[in-house]
C-alpha cells in the first residue's frame, strides 16, 4: 500500500469541498449535541431523546410533501412535530395509566410509520433513505448556517441554564424550594433537545441524529464521574467519531454511507470504552490491583 | 414575635386532607419537634410550611422577608449524578449567587464542609458517600442557605449515632443563633433531650407546647387512637371553616 499519512488523514479534506463541509457540520453537531446528550443520559431520558428523534419524522415529511426537499420547510415541520410529541407524551403519561416510557414508545412507533408513509406517497426510495439516514456529504450553505445557529444557541442557552439544570437533575426538590425556575429550565432543555435533533436530522437523518447525542455521552461516562469532564469528553468523542467516520467512509471502497460510518465510529469508541473505561471498564475489573492504603 | 402563624389551616392532596384545621404559631427563634404516628401528616405539614403545598383551607403566614430552608427526606436526591460534595454544598449559595455569580473560591463553602465534619471530602462524588456523610453534606448546604426558618424532615432517620449527635449540635447552634427550627422526628428520646417545644399531630393537633407537657403517655395514646379511627370513606368535613 503506497498510502502515506497525508493521503490517509488530510487529503480527503484538502481535496474535496464536500468533505470539508461535512467535517464542519459534524463538528458543530458534536459541539452542541454532546452536552445535550450528557444531560439526557444523566436524567435517564436517553429513550426520550430517541423517541423525540422519531417524532420529528412526520413533521419533516409533511414539510417535504409541501415543498419537496426544502430545508426550511422540513426543519420547521420537524421542530413543530418534535415539540408536539414531547408535550403529548408528557400529557399522556400524566393523564393515563401508562408510564412515560411506554407512551413514548407508542408515539415513536406511530411517528416513524406515519413519516415513512407520507414520504413514500410522493418521493423515491432515495429520498426516503436520505430522510432516515441523512446525507452528510451534501451539506449546502443553508444547512451549515442552520447547524452553526443551533450550535451557538445551544451553547449560549446551556451556559445560562447550567446551574439550575444541574440542580434540577440532582435535587429537584431543593431547586423548587429555592427557585421557581425548575419547570422553565426543564422546558428550555427539552427545547434544546428537539432543536439539536432537528439539526442532526439534516446531516444524519431521523434514525441516526440521536446517535451523535447519546453515544458520545455514554462513552464519556465510562471514563469520568465529573460533570465538567463528562461534557468536555463527550464533545471530544463526538468530534473524533465525526472525523473518524468521515475519513473511514471516504477510504472504504465498499461504500459505507458517511452517516452510518460516523455513528459506527462513535459506537466503536463506546464498545472499546466498555472494556477500557476507567469507570467500571471490564478490563480493569479483571485485573484487580492492590487496594489503596487508607 | 411569630415566625410562622397558622390559622385553621388544612393541607392535603386531591381534596383528601392530611392535616386538619391547624391553628397556632411557631415563635421566632423557637426549636420545635413535630411528632406523631405514621400517616399523621407530619411531612405534609412541613411541605405546607415550605410552600410546596397550598392549603386547601385556612391560611399560613410567615414573618416578613423570611429566608426559608427546607430539607426533605433524602430519597429525592439522585445520588448517581456525577457531582462533587463541594458543588452539592455550593448549591446552598443559590439565592445569593443565582445563575452567574462567582462561587469559585468561597471560604464559606469550605467552612461549611468543615463544620459538618466532611473536611477532605470536597472532591468526592456524592455517589460514594454513606447515608450519614450524605446527610452531613446536606446540612452543610443548609448552613450556606443562612435561613431564618429551617425545616427538617426526619433528618436523623437511618443515620448513625455519631452523625446524629454531630448534626444535633448544629441544630442547637442554629437555635442559639435565634433561627426558627422545625424538625419532623421519630425518636422521642431525641425530642425530649434536644427540643424545647413539640407539636404532636395525628391528622390534627393533639397537643402543642413545651415538650414535657406534650409528650405525656395519655397524649401519645390519644394520637395513636386518632390515627386508628381514621375513616377512608369520609364525607366532606362539616366543621366550620
Amino acid at each position: 500500500m503506497g498510502m502515506n499519512l497525508y493521503q490517509l488523514f488530510l487529503a480527503p479534506y484538502v481535496e474535496f469541498d464536500f468533505m470539508r463541509r461535512a467535517l464542519v457540520g459534524i463538528t458543530a453537531l458534536a459541539l452542541s449535541g454532546a452536552p445535550v446528550g450528557v444531560f439526557l443520559m444523566l436524567r435517564r431520558m436517553s429513550l426520550t431523546g430517541d423517541a423525540m428523534a422519531h417524532a420529528i419524522l412526520p413533521g419533516a415529511a409533511l414539510g417535504y410533501l409541501a415543498a419537496g426537499f426544502s430545508l426550511p420547510a422540513m426543519t420547521l415541520g420537524g421542530l413543530a412535530a418534535g415539540v408536539i410529541v414531547a408535550t403529548l407524551a408528557g400529557l399522556v403519561a400524566r393523564l393515563s395509566v401508562l408510564k412515560e416510557d411506554a407512551s413514548l414508545a407508542a408515539f415513536y412507533l406511530i411517528s416513524l410509520a406515519l413519516g415513512v408513509a407520507i414520504i413514500s406517497m410522493k418521493g423515491s426510495a432515495v429520498d426516503l433513505f436520505h430522510v432516515l439516514f441523512g446525507n452528510v456529504l451534501a451539506l449546502d450553505d443553508q444547512v451549515l448556517l442552520l447547524l452553526a445557529a443551533v450550535t451557538t444557541a445551544t451553547l449560549v442557552i446551556m451556559s445560562v441554564i447550567y446551574r439550575p439544570l444541574v440542580m434540577e437533575c440532582v435535587d429537584p426538590g431543593f431547586l423548587k424550594s429555592v427557585s421557581g425556575m425548575g419547570s422553565t429550565v426543564h422546558l428550555a432543555f427539552l427545547g434544546l433537545a428537539v432543536l439539536n435533533l432537528v439539526a442532526g436530522f439534516s446531516a444524519l437523518g431521523t434514525l441516526l441524529a440521536v446517535g451523535m447525542m447519546m453515544l458520545p455521552a455514554a462513552t464519556a461516562r465510562l471514563w469520568t464521574a465529573d460533570i465538567t469532564w463528562l461534557i468536555l469528553l463527550a464533545i471530544f468523542f463526538g468530534m473524533v467519531a465525526g472525523y473518524g467516520g468521515l475519513t473511514l467512509s471516504y477510504h472504504l471502497d465498499a461504500g459505507i454511507p458517511s452517516g452510518p460510518a460516523i455513528i459506527l465510529a462513535a459506537g466503536g469508541a463506546y464498545i472499546a470504552s466498555l472494556f477500557l473505561g476507567r469507570q467500571g471498564g471490564w478490563v480493569w475489573r479483571l485485573l484487580p490491583g492492590r487496594h489503596l492504603r487508607g | 414575635m411569630n415566625a410562622i402563624h397558622l390559622d385553621n389551616m388544612t393541607l392535603g392532596y386531591d381534596r383528601h386532607p392530611a392535616v386538619h384545621h391547624l391553628s397556632g404559631h411557631f415563635a421566632r427563634g423557637s426549636l420545635t419537634a413535630i411528632v406523631g404516628p405514621n400517616g399523621a401528616g407530619k411531612s405534609t405539614l412541613l411541605k405546607g410550611i415550605a410552600g410546596a403545598l397550598k392549603p386547601l383551607e385556612g391560611s399560613l403566614r410567615l414573618q416578613e422577608r423570611a429566608r426559608l430552608a427546607y430539607l426533605p427526606q433524602s430519597a429525592d436526591i439522585d445520588q448517581s449524578f456525577p457531582i462533587s460534595v463541594y458543588d452539592l454544598v455550593a448549591m446552598g449559595l443559590w439565592s445569593r449567587r443565582g445563575l452567574f455569580g462567582r462561587i469559585g473560591s468561597s471560604h464559606r463553602i469550605a467552612a461549611a464542609i468543615e463544620a459538618v465534619g466532611l473536611g477532605g471530602f470536597e472532591a468526592r462524588v456524592i455517589g460514594t458517600l454513606s447515608g450519614g456523610q450524605m446527610q452531613r453534606a446536606l446540612f452543610a448546604r443548609l448552613l450556606l442557605q443562612d435561613a431564618d426558618i429551617m425545616l427538617l424532615d426526619e433528618p436523623f432517620t437511618a443515620i448513625d449515632s455519631k452523625t446524629t449527635s454531630d448534626l444535633l449540635a448544629l441544630v442547637q447552634r442554629w437555635h442559639d443563633e435565634q433561627r426558627t427550627v422545625i424538625a419532623v422526628l421519630h425518636d422521642l428520646e431525641t425530642v425530649r433531650l434536644h427540643f424545647p417545644d413539640t407539636l404532636l399531630i395525628a391528622r390534627e393537633a393533639v397537643s402543642w407546647g413545651a415538650t414535657g407537657d406534650v409528650l405525656t403517655p395519655s397524649n401519645l395514646l390519644k394520637a395513636r387512637r386518632m390515627i386508628e379511627a381514621f375513616d377512608n370513606g369520609a364525607s366532606p368535613c362539616s366543621r366550620a371553616a
